[in-house]
């Protein structure tokens, strides 16, 4: 592993950037992670509260196993010691958001401990070098109401669907040297997450956000005093956040000022941090562990199962695609990147394979080659997503089954493809009533090869005298005389025995 | 026929089965009795229509040949500290005042379905902080006892169950639910001649019961005798998954397991609970306990519980900690209470609200509860408290190697003066100091009288039995019953 280079020029020299980043993800679960409320996003302001979420008197957490369950997974994807004692705990404070007057958290024994993502700082670079990030913790956590400042023109009111909702906190260490680094912390973190299935990373709608940790120092010497950008909803904001803080940091540093540990936000529409409250006036939070709940004992089994239920994660499948199926690192890199586009991926292989009667590996790389290229800039020219209903494996396989039989070129292949999302219609069907195919009859390819020879006797001649670039020449008028349909390997097969 | 009110749980559920009277008649009479014992401040709510409703439905039962439920046709008292649907639950306070909760908690939805009925919600002090029931924003309870000098003076009921106390014991209901914290349940009944047990921790559920302390509150029976407290701590025990700490056990037949043959068992003298200044008649009361339990068979030995010392301080800790958190919900923004001063912002709010909405006793265990979990204290405070519980329990664990239970009086005093101790937290805070151990490690523990002091005011004696072991406990108690023939009762003055 080498050093990252990323530096700050300061007028007193160069600057290292030290960042760490706390990301909360809110785990996938039907319901919230101590009552029975639903946690889907975007219904009506507090309909999805229950009493326990409202904080009613006499009302008591009890834990949903299935957010614990989704809490070891991740840290088993994480390669992460998973604690069987941990405990929660009472984060105190007062808000109009914490119906309860506490967040329930996990200061003392969080459930996950010390693992570590590898993270390559370009993924569609095989070349580009990998890091190894720390993680330091998970914890699991209640996620807290939201105020609404724009009902009323002089009072605030209060939406609870969102109170108690499951949070991972996931902690890393201060690992990252780079905006760069962080940026492909996040995304591969995110990966992760969404094969493992415990979030769906969705950082627009708040279910992904992190907590930016930045300080600066001359390379070698110790780390320098932090502040925490708090509440970052995107990959391309945390970059920015990074920049601009350790960028003020320095400033601040070289005119002799000191930098506060303090809590910031980060604005977008003006691009900068501001100061939320200083370490000074910081809460003081009082935590203890929850009376209302019981420490959490995990079993082995419990541990194995969640083991058992991990899917192949991102680093085994790519390694797997460039071995067994013999993908290039770029196209094993790209098409493992997201779960969905390697489940896409596979299901469209094995389609393919069956179809055609091949083996897996025999038609990988013609699979990845349409998934990555073809198929998209397609969907592209059509503005269609790949969900598009008309988009199935069915028909996209077939498309390839006679690509590779060799009655459709990869140009009609494009257009039948058009087609097919277009309309619904038949692959095959397509390829006969539209006309998009292409003969391989070598008959008829060398009857109109004769003709051309004979009519072009002066060029053939050159040809032969070493002007090879006329081969394509004979190659065009073969195509044309054949109205483009033939099949130019059989074209090129044939004219060189001609020629050569 | 004697008069209904005066029957306790078993008495009414037999005659109704018998059909000596109707369920009708015994909620009409203890609605009469509620209806005229106003001047106890026992009641804060009277829900006569709710008695009447659970009697009709045990009377149809009876009359249509069904088995009755367990507790059909007895009506009962409800400390204001549970949920009751439909039925305002102030937990005492005036943060809580208009609150009327929309369920019912598990405790009382229990003996519901056990058949009892509620004659109403009981005063208590507030949010069961307190020892005298002298906290409640409702005014204090008298008890109906009075001393026997002549003087008339107002008597603590003892608390915080200090209105279920005063309710049974003057007959206005023939029990009432209690909830003990620290002694809350013991103390009072102790106070007013009556059984009280305290069960294992988790064997009630805490859902729907305005929290205390989370890792001490249980709920019990509260009424004449033990086996009526065997009866109704039947009812409302159970495991209830929305209580993360209940335990999943079945509840055990406890009364017809009763017995008061203790041959081989062993009972435990605490050494350390020999406090100097505790009245000689409590003392003697205590060594004619261990007599009574000696001559039912059981064997007396001499224990050791070296950590009981640290135990009141320790409590003083943790209660007030758990205490300061689980009361932040109370903030105006939800329910209940709110003042909102012109111009106020959200912590304008939050600090007006609280502090009329609090009481001194409140406030008070909120700021030391704030104090003992803050930066820089906690160690040196909740840390070091919770370690000590850990030896208190510690020191029961060694103790169950040379005895089955453990008796020991319930308070250091009889009934005292309202008033008279209401001024000195710490002198209230004092009249834990035999109850608070067994709180703090879970353990079943129960007050049942055992006699008269020189004033004529009732003294309780403590049983405290190993975990689970509720049994042993009742037993105990039911010979102590049997043997002290305490018959003593209030005149009625009210």
């Amino acid at each position: 592993m080498t050093e990252s280079t990323y530096r700050i020029q300061g007028a007193t020299g160069d600057w290292e950037v030290v960042i760490g980043l706390e990301v909360h993800a809110q785990i996938t679960s039907n319901a919230k992670l101590f009552s029975g409320a639903s946690t889907e996003f975007g219904a009506e302001p507090n309909t999805q509260v229950s009493l326990v979420d409202a904080a009613m008197p006499g009302m008591l957490p009890v834990p949903n196993q299935e957010c614990v369950r989704q809490a070891v997974r991740t840290g088993l994807a994480l390669n992460a010691e998973i604690h069987k004692y941990s405990r929660f705990d009472r984060k105190n404070y007062f808000y109009a958001d914490l119906p309860q007057g506490y967040q329930i958290s996990q200061l003392y024994h969080p459930i996950v401990g010390e693992g570590v993502i590898e993270v390559a700082l370009d993924e569609k670079d095989p070349d580009s070098e990998v890091r190894q990030i720390g993680v330091e913790r998970i914890h699991i956590e209640q996620d807290a109401g939201k105020l609404m400042h724009d009902q009323h023109p002089t009072m605030s009111y209060v939406d609870l669907n969102r109170s108690g909702v499951a949070l991972m906190e996931i902690v890393s260490r201060p690992d990252m040297r780079s905006p760069v680094e962080a940026g492909a912390y996040v995304k591969k973190l995110r990966s992760i997450l969404r094969y493992v299935g415990s979030c769906d990373g969705n950082m627009e709608q708040g279910s992904m956000r992190a907590d930016v940790n930045v300080s600066v120092r001359k390379p070698g010497e110790e780390f320098g005093t932090r502040t925490e950008t708090k509440n970052v909803n995107s990959v391309r904001f945390v970059q920015q956040v990074i920049e601009i803080e350790a960028n003020r940091q320095v400033d601040v540093l070289e005119a002799g000022g000191e930098i506060v540990q303090e809590t910031r936000l980060y604005d977008p529409d003006r691009n900068e941090t501001r100061s939320m409250r200083s370490k000074e006036d910081a809460h003081d939070y009082r935590y203890f562990p929850d009376p209302d709940l019981l420490p959490l004992e995990l079993t082995d089994d419990f541990i194995a199962d969640c083991k058992a239920s991990l899917p192949e994660l991102p680093d085994a499948k790519r390694k797997r695609y460039e071995s067994e199926l013999g993908l290039t690192a770029y196209n094993a890199a790209v098409l493992t990147a997201e779960a969905e586009t390697a489940r896409a991926f596979e299901v469209l292989l094995k389609e393919t394979a069956a179809k055609q009667g091949k083996a897996d590996t025999e038609v990988a790389t013609q699979v990845a080659n349409w998934s990555l290229s073809i198929a998209p800039g397609v969907q592209k020219a059509l503005e269609v997503t790949a969900d598009h209903e008309n988009n199935t494996p069915a028909a996209n396989a077939a498309i390839l089954a006679m690509v590779s039989g060799g009655s459709v070129s990869g140009g009609q292949a494009k257009e039948i493809y058009e087609i097919v999302l277009k309309t619904g219609r038949d692959a095959e069907e397509i390829a006969d009533t539209e006309g998009l195919k292409q003969t391989s009859d070598t008959g008829a390819i060398e009857a109109e090869i004769e003709k051309i020879l004979e009519t072009n006797a002066d060029k053939v001649e050159q040809y032969k005298a070493g002007k090879d670039k006329l081969f394509g020449f004979f190659v065009g008028q073969t195509m044309k005389a054949m109205k483009g349909k033939a099949n130019p390997q059989i074209v090129n097969e044939l004219l060189r025995k001609k020629l050569d | 026929m004697t008069d209904i009110t005066d029957l306790g749980i078993k008495a009414i559920r037999d005659g109704v089965r018998e059909g000596t009277f109707s369920a009708r008649e015994v909620a009409e009479a203890f609605n009469a009795n509620v209806a005229g014992g106003k001047e106890l401040n026992a009641f804060l709510v009277e829900t006569p229509e709710h008695a009447l409703a659970a009697a009709d439905a045990a009377d149809k039962a009876r009359a249509a040949g069904e088995e009755l439920a367990p507790m059909a046709g007895v009506p009962i008292g409800m400390k204001d500290l549970f949920c009751t649907e439909g039925v305002a639950t102030t937990a005492c306070s005036h943060i809580l005042e208009g609150f009327v909760p929309t369920y019912e908690s598990t405790v009382s939805a229990n003996l519901w379905k056990a058949g009892a009925g509620m004659l109403g919600k009981l005063n208590m002090d507030q949010f069961a902080m307190g020892s005298s029931n002298e906290t409640s924003a409702f005014g204090n309870v008298i008890s109906p006892w009075r001393r026997n000098d002549g003087g008339n003076t107002d008597l603590a009921p003892g608390g915080s169950s200090g209105g279920s106390a005063s309710a049974v014991s003057g007959r206005l209901c023939p029990a009432a639910t209690g909830t003990d914290t620290g002694g809350s349940i013991r103390q009072p009944a102790a106070f007013v001649g009556i059984s009280g047990i305290k069960p294992t921790y988790g064997r009630c559920s805490r859902w729907g019961v305005v929290a205390f302390a989370s890792s001490l509150d249980q709920a019990g029976p509260m009424a004449h005798d033990v086996t009526d407290c065997a009866i109704m701590l039947q009812a409302m025990a159970g495991f209830d998954p929305k209580d993360a700490t209940s335990l999943d056990l079945p509840v055990p037949d406890w009364e017809s397991a009763l017995s008061s043959d203790l041959k081989g068992k062993r009972v435990g003298i605490p050494k350390e609970y020999r406090i100097d200044g505790t009245p000689a008649e409590i003392n003697e009361l205590w060594d004619k306990g261990a007599e009574w339990l000696r001559d039912a068979g059981a064997e007396i030995v001499e224990i050791s519980l070296p950590h009981t010392k640290y135990a009141l301080p320790a409590y003083y800790i943790i209660a007030p900690a758990e205490a300061s958190s689980n009361l932040a919900r109370y903030d105006g923004v939800r329910y209940g209470k709110r003042e909102l001063p012109d111009g106020a912002g959200l912590q304008d709010m939050y600090a007006a609200t609280r502090a009329e909405g609090f009481g001194p006793e409140v406030k008070r265990r909120i700021m030391i509860g704030t104090y003992v979990l803050s930066a820089g204290f906690y160690d040196a405070y909740y840390t070091q408290a919770q370690k000590v519980r850990t030896l208190i329990a510690r020191d029961f664990e060694q103790a169950w190697e040379q005895c089955d239970m453990i008796l020991a009086p319930t308070a250091p005093s009889a009934a005292f003066g309202l008033g008279e101790k209401a001024d000195d937290p710490l002198a209230m805070y004092l009249n834990d100091v035999f109850a608070v151990p067994a709180s703090l490690a879970g353990l079943p523990a129960m007050s049942v009288p055992g006699g008269l002091d020189g004033q004529g005011l009732p003294l309780g004696l403590q049983i405290v039995g190993k975990a689970l072991d509720e049994q042993s406990v009742l037993n105990a108690g039911l010979a102590i019953e049997q043997r002290a023939g305490f018959t003593a009762r209030p005149d009625k003055w009210w």
